[in-house]
């Protein structure tokens, strides 16, 4: 019985590695078709990214400069490193009400991290990643980001 | 049609007729000397960028492709950086082992080459005990590498070498038994013997299964004598950070480094020697317009063909396996490796006895 369970132990164990070794085999035979390397600098006009792509937190601003953010903060509390800062003001409405609003929206794009917590807190889908990736500048407080335009206001209809 | 053999054996007729007694052989001895030099030059710089494209493409990556035409001088540049940069020596360190170590593992490699038969009458010296100096010498490395690890006076450095000594002594079982099997079949421990012995057909095609296992066996265990993954604990980056070869830099590390590619060299090249036949031809049969073929093809293209394959399975083999822990290195040698390659020793020779190999 030992003798049988060593024989199988042995020739499973070579069955394993020959099943690991096809993948590999397969992959240095077909590396022109199959390979993912992107060589970034040379094709910077054809480059294709990950749908998923994380670069950097942006908030979209439709075509009369209106956002979708309420200025909850529900993104900076779901921030682990603080990297969103948002300073509130508050609009005084037609009808004479005040309303809470946003006036900067403070990103430091040195400190985050990309871990996607903010988007996915964010209740109006105010902010998404952007794709781009270059982000070396010369001096370090060009990564503080205000992320809402001058002069924009919130979208009617967004509470 | 000019041979490898005929240019030898000119060169060797004309410093006869050309100079007295002891000239000739001096002159053969410096000759030699170069040609090997520039072989390890060649196979380092050939090996290493193998051993990238292959990695990268088993990885789905280009591998290096900036440095001339298809990357192919990377590793022409990576050498001169190697020789500008500084050989330093720990203050702590033994410094006469410290600086003698790197020479010691690339001298063996480079004497183990002598008993090999490159091409049809090609060899440095066809020495009786052919195989057994193999064997022999292949196990001195591991002083080399024990002097290196003890004097770097680095406790990482020591651990890898121990792992190292270890690891060697136990493998070179397994790999002696695997050579045997085919010197048992041979009768003789001459490499030229054992060539000429697969005129008719390669080993591995007359030997049936037990060559079979004991080509797979030699092949586990000089991956793991030369120190290579999967088998690489005397390196172990990611736990001993570079093990024997921590503290060495510059020219003295880049010895080390083409020591061990030699070594996979000079043990696929035994591989192939004693395995499919050296420089021998693939024959079927006798006298069919397929062997005319394989004739016309060089006896030094064979050799390295073959040697090349060798070298591109163990390749293979860092690529795709995982690392194994030092007490599943030993295991597998203990438990598994001697036991088959004791049995199958047997089977071997109860083959030869009876005479039912081809």
């Amino acid at each position: 019985m030992f003798l049988v369970n060593y024989i199988k132990d042995v020739l499973s164990g070579i069955k394993s590695l020959a099943t690991g070794m096809k993948v590999t085999g397969w992959y240095a035979l077909h590396h022109r078709k199959e390979k993912i390397t992107q060589q970034y600098p040379d094709n910077k006009d054809t480059l294709v990214l990950p749908e998923r792509f994380r670069g950097e937190v942006v908030m979209p601003h439709d075509e009369h400069n209106e956002h979708a953010c309420t200025g909850c903060t529900a993104c900076e509390l779901a921030c682990p490193n603080a990297t969103i800062k948002i300073v509130t003001k508050f609009d005084i409405q037609p009808d004479g009400k005040k309303k809470k609003a946003i006036d900067k929206f403070v990103y430091h794009l040195e400190l985050c991290t990309f871990c996607n917590l903010c988007i996915e807190a964010c209740p109006t889908d105010a902010i998404k990643m952007a794709q781009t990736f270059e982000h070396s500048v010369f001096d370090r407080t060009n990564l503080t980001k205000i992320l809402n335009k001058p002069g924009s206001k919130i979208r009617e209809g967004i509470e | 049609m000019p041979s490898l053999e005929n240019i030898a054996n000119n060169i060797h007729q004309w410093l006869n007729n050309n100079f007295g007694a002891p000239w000739p052989m001096l002159i053969e001895f410096a000759i030699v000397g170069l040609c090997i030099i520039g072989l390890f030059a060649m196979l380092g710089l050939v090996l290493i960028m193998m051993e990238r494209k292959v990695s990268a493409w088993m990885q789905l990556r280009l591998g290096p492709n900036r440095v001339g035409p298809v990357g192919m001088f990377q590793t022409a540049a990576d050498t001169l950086k190697l020789i500008v940069k500084e050989g330093m020596t720990p203050a702590g360190a033994d410094k006469f082992l410290f600086n003698l170590a790197p020479f010691i593992v690339m001298i063996i490699a480079m004497v183990i080459m002598a008993p090999l038969m490159f091409a049809k009458g090609l060899q440095m010296w066809d020495v009786n005990i052919g195989v057994l100096f193999f064997t022999a010498i292949s196990s001195v490395s591991v002083i080399g590498i024990l002097m290196a690890g003890w004097a770097s006076n680095n406790k990482y450095s020591l651990l890898g070498a121990m792992r190292s000594g270890a690891q060697i002594v136990s493998y070179e079982l397994s790999a002696g038994f695997a050579i045997l099997a085919i010197v048992i079949l041979t009768g003789d421990l001459k490499i030229s013997t054992i060539v000429n012995s697969q005129a008719d057909g390669w080993w591995i095609f007359k030997g049936h299964l037990p060559i079979w296992i004991a080509f797979v066996i030699f092949m586990i265990a000089v991956t793991a004598e030369t120190n290579r993954a999967p088998f690489d604990l005397a390196e172990a980056e990611s736990e001993l950070t570079a093990g024997f070869h921590t503290e060495y830099s510059g020219m003295k590390f880049a010895l080390f480094f083409l020591a061990e590619y030699v070594n996979i060299f000079v043990v696929c090249a035994l591989g192939a020697t004693l395995f499919l036949g050296g420089w021998q031809p693939l024959h079927f049969g006798t006298d069919t317009q397929f062997n005319q073929w394989m004739d016309y093809i060089p006896s030094s293209l064979w050799f390295m063909g073959k040697t090349f394959f060798l070298i591109f399975v163990i390749m293979w083999f860092r690529w795709t396996f995982p690392r194994l822990r030092i007490d599943q290195l030993l295991n597998l040698e203990w438990k598994y490796l001697l036991p088959i390659s004791m049995i199958n020793l047997l089977l071997v020779t109860l083959m030869a006895i009876m005479g039912w190999h081809f």
